[in-house]
């Protein structure tokens, strides 16, 4: 936004009032990957050019966020086949991701999940636990506080998955991402057990400001007239659990 | 009102202005403007890189083990090429050595970007210069299956597929809805292939785009996910474990049949369609050589595709490196990355600032510092630019020289370079090439050059995937196992101040990274990439880039449709940045052509 948005051109103006141009006729603006939903890596810190995702822009509109960098190929084209198919935007949680891939962690689904309850984890790169695909949270995995579909869905045809190949986690999906330390660094503050009713503690505890919040979100009223069942999504958007770090 | 500048280009601004912005089908945000004379040949050009996101910037004060990731997001299509250059960078300033297999696995996940982005660079952003959609609905589908099996045996090649296909695109075209093929210049005199021609150009077209999902699996395999697959300082992420407890989990025997099963159908695929179409069209276009631009004077590789595992140098580089100037091809300059002299930026007429723009500046001591302005000769305002003043700022790339001349990176650079050295693997598939075609030599200076070089080198990639997949099944038989060295992972284990470089061959060319780490946090960092040294502006001196240099001397039939400026600005495979195809609601391409 900096530089009267002349840091992207597109045919001699700022690209930004083509972004306005398309989104002004349109139902909804499905804001697909982290750039378009959260900013992304030119917004991280010091965002030389005050980069903002679309909600920052588009206003008057209900914004679908489908945020990763890149988000799953399977995901998109599950979100735009929805809303062709069903006539209708599907339900978001309170950050405006599509619940029905964006509701759980990663590591709620992970299949190296049991290594994590039974406290086997990979201490260095390519050691006996990597070898024999222990939990990478020692080794920075962001996917106890990640919400997206990769340890379910799976990658470029279920192929594969960054935790399967051996890397943890970067949280490519969640808001700020690249500002929130290394990503070897290991995340402090999840409980080992009971980390379901830490998050839904939290998740309720937020629900609260959550709700004040919406309230004066144009962009609701606008998803509330697609849905088919207005009060439900406003309740399940307050509801949504959440941890400390998705806020 | 003609000039000359150093570098051998006659330039004349003085005719009519045609402005193309944004140039689509490519990776980025580019904008061109020519002058065309009275009988529409270019006189000028002008290339303008649009965007600037400031990642460098970004860097500074980071953990040096993440910088892969950020640069890697510099872009989504030569996905993984910034990262592998990034590491590389690190390591080189750190002194951290790789295990042989990581350098295998790195390898063949530089590889599979190669072919990959070669193979949808041809049939998806450029091949459309060529071939002519709507007319491929004339075509006698008998014909074209004759036409198909007279070039290839790939066996998707029946008169009943061509003529399903046909009916496929004619509802298309009937109902308006063209979808992938709503843009183009149809029915324009510089289209030259017969119906049957495009007809088959079309069916591959649709064939690579379901095929390409097959390749990025290794990366998929090796790094997790594609786009943006993970990297790691020190090796690869993944671990080899092949017949222990927890194999199913690792790069294990089902893993690596599955990489070789997709390396064996991508050779197919190159071979039996990708090379045989581009023959084909080529042998169409052979009176089309415009184009040539720096490509017979000035080309610079950094070479890639280490055989040895931490030998960076000559003899362990499959992929050429060097530099050729002025067109002496007996002549290969060596290049030492770390030389204040060798490659500069220079910004007198990029948007940015530098305390002193006479000079350039070598990358470790590269600042990046916007400062956007429009000269005095421009027209319109700063927000809405009719047609920019070449002669003051004029875009967001920087321009880098290599000793002060600016140089062509990219496949016919590669192919140029490994030609001038004798290397067989480059001489002889270029020579056969060229025989086929009954073309001398200097035809390889043109567009049609660079885009028959990259489908060569397609070829060589895929093979070369072949050999470094069978070298790593013999590393895991013999029991080497390691895929990372963690001796340096600690940051307590490094100098206190440190300086490195690394580098790669991108898709498009030459890819540079510098880095200063200094109390374990960047201190400095600087990308040179490939699209920064074919789009650059002009250097003080007046030099002018590849993008501008190939332009000139085209004639343009129709400036209000300039089918053969994006044809020549396609076959470079810009990179800009990451982009989508803008279209506007009643599906007229937004690029907006303008006449002046």
């Amino acid at each position: 936004m900096n530089e009267d948005g002349m840091y992207c051109i597109d045919g001699g103006r700022p690209f930004v009032e083509r972004l306005t141009e398309m989104a002004s006729d349109a139902m909804a603006v499905v804001a697909w990957g982290a750039c378009a939903s959260w900013g992304c890596v030119q917004a991280a810190k010091p965002n030389p050019t005050h980069a903002v995702p679309i909600d920052k822009v588009i206003r008057n509109k209900p914004i679908v966020k489908v945020p990763g960098c890149p988000p799953i190929a399977e995901v998109m084209t599950g979100v735009i086949t929805y809303v062709t198919m069903f006539g209708r935007l599907p339900d978001l949680d309170r950050q405006g991701r599509p619940k029905m891939f964006y509701s759980q962690r990663i590591h709620d689904k992970c299949y190296r999940r049991p290594h994590f309850d039974a406290g086997q984890f990979v201490e260095e790169w390519d050691d006996e636990g990597a070898r024999k695909g222990f939990c990478l949270y020692k080794m920075g995995c962001k996917g106890p506080t990640t919400y997206n579909a990769c340890s379910t869905t799976r990658w470029n045809g279920g192929v594969s998955f960054p935790i399967q190949s051996g890397h943890g986690c970067i949280g490519c999906s969640e808001d700020g991402f690249w500002d929130k330390g290394s990503f070897y660094d290991r995340l402090t503050g999840i409980n080992a057990f009971g980390i379901e009713r830490n998050a839904d503690q939290i998740g309720l505890a937020a629900a609260g400001i959550v709700v004040a919040g919406i309230a004066v979100h144009a962009g609701i009223t606008a998803v509330r007239q697609l849905t088919t069942k207005p009060k439900d999504t406003i309740k399940t958007i307050a509801s949504e659990p959440t941890d400390k770090n998705a806020g | 009102m003609g000039a000359q500048t150093p570098n051998g280009f006659s330039l004349d601004a003085s005719g009519k202005r045609i402005v193309v912005d944004p140039v689509t089908r490519i990776e980025g945000h580019l904008r061109v403007e020519v002058n065309v004379d009275e009988h529409n040949v270019i006189r000028n050009a002008v290339s303008t890189g649009t965007m600037w996101r400031g990642i460098e910037v970004i860097l500074k004060g980071r953990d040096p083990r993440d910088a892969w990731a950020f640069t890697e997001r510099i872009c989504g299509v030569c996905t993984g090429t910034h990262a592998l250059t990034s590491v590389r960078a690190v390591e080189n300033a750190l002194g951290i050595s790789i295990p042989e297999n990581a350098n295998t696995i790195r390898n063949l996940m530089q590889l599979a970007l190669q072919v990959h982005d070669h193979l949808v660079h041809f049939y998806h952003l450029h091949a459309l210069d060529w071939v002519d959609v709507v007319s491929a609905l004339k075509a006698d589908p008998k014909a074209t299956s004759i036409l198909a099996q007279s070039i290839s045996r790939w066996p998707m090649s029946s008169p009943g597929y061509f003529k399903d296909l046909q009916t496929r695109l004619a509802k298309f075209v009937e109902s308006g809805q063209l979808g992938p093929f709503k843009n183009g210049y149809w029915g324009h005199p510089a289209y030259k292939l017969p119906p049957e021609a495009n007809l088959l150009a079309v069916a591959h077209y649709l064939e690579a785009l379901d095929f390409q999902k097959e390749i990025v699996k290794i990366h998929t395999i090796y790094g997790g996910k594609n786009p943006h697959p993970n990297w790691l300082v020190g090796g690869v992420p993944c671990s080899i474990n092949v017949d222990g407890t927890g194999a199913v989990g690792a790069i294990n025997i089902e893993r690596l049949n599955l990489v070789s099963s997709v390396i064996d159908r991508t050779l197919e695929f190159v071979e039996q369609v990708y090379l045989p179409d581009v023959v084909a069209i080529a042998g169409f276009y052979k009176d089309w050589l415009y184009g040539g631009g720096l490509s017979s004077k000035s080309v610079m590789s950094y070479g890639d595709i280490p055989e040895y595992a931490n030998d960076y140098t000559d003899k362990s580089l499959l992929l050429p490196r060097g530099v050729i100037l002025n067109g002496n091809l007996k002549e290969i300059h060596e290049i030492d990355l770390n030389a204040p002299d060798q490659v500069q930026e220079f910004v007198a007429h990029s948007w940015y600032k530098y305390p002193d723009e006479t000079v350039g500046l070598h990358p470790y001591d590269g600042v990046t510092e916007p400062n956007y302005q429009l000269g005095p000769k421009s027209k319109g305002s700063k927000t809405d630019i009719q047609s920019l003043d070449e002669s003051a700022k004029y875009s967001w790339i920087k321009s880098p020289r290599w000793k002060g001349n600016a140089v062509e990176v990219g496949p016919l650079a590669r192919y140029i370079i490994g030609y001038a050295q004798g290397k067989a693997e480059f001489k002889d598939p270029t020579d056969k090439l060229l025989t086929d075609l009954g073309l001398p030599l200097t035809a390889l200076f043109s567009t049609l050059g660079r885009t028959a070089a990259r489908a060569l080198e397609c070829q060589w990639a895929a093979q070369k995937m072949r050999y470094f997949q069978d070298k790593l099944l013999g590393s895991i038989k013999a029991g080497n196992l390691a895929t990372a060295n963690v001796e340096k992972w600690d940051p307590a284990t490094w100098p206190k101040e440190t300086r490195g470089v690394g580098f790669t061959e991108a898709p498009r060319g030459a890819l540079g990274h510098w880095i200063r780490i200094k109390d374990a946090k960047i201190d400095n960092y600087q990308c040179v990439v490939p699209t920064t040294w074919n789009g650059s502006p002009r250097d003080p001196k007046g030099n002018i880039g590849a993008f501008e240099a190939s332009l000139l001397d085209t004639p343009v039939a129709d400036p209000n449709q300039p089918l053969e400026i994006i044809r020549t600005l396609h076959s470079f495979d810009p990179c800009l940045a990451c982009s989508t195809h803008v279209m506007s609601p009643d599906g007229q391409e937004m690029a907006k052509v303008t006449v002046r």
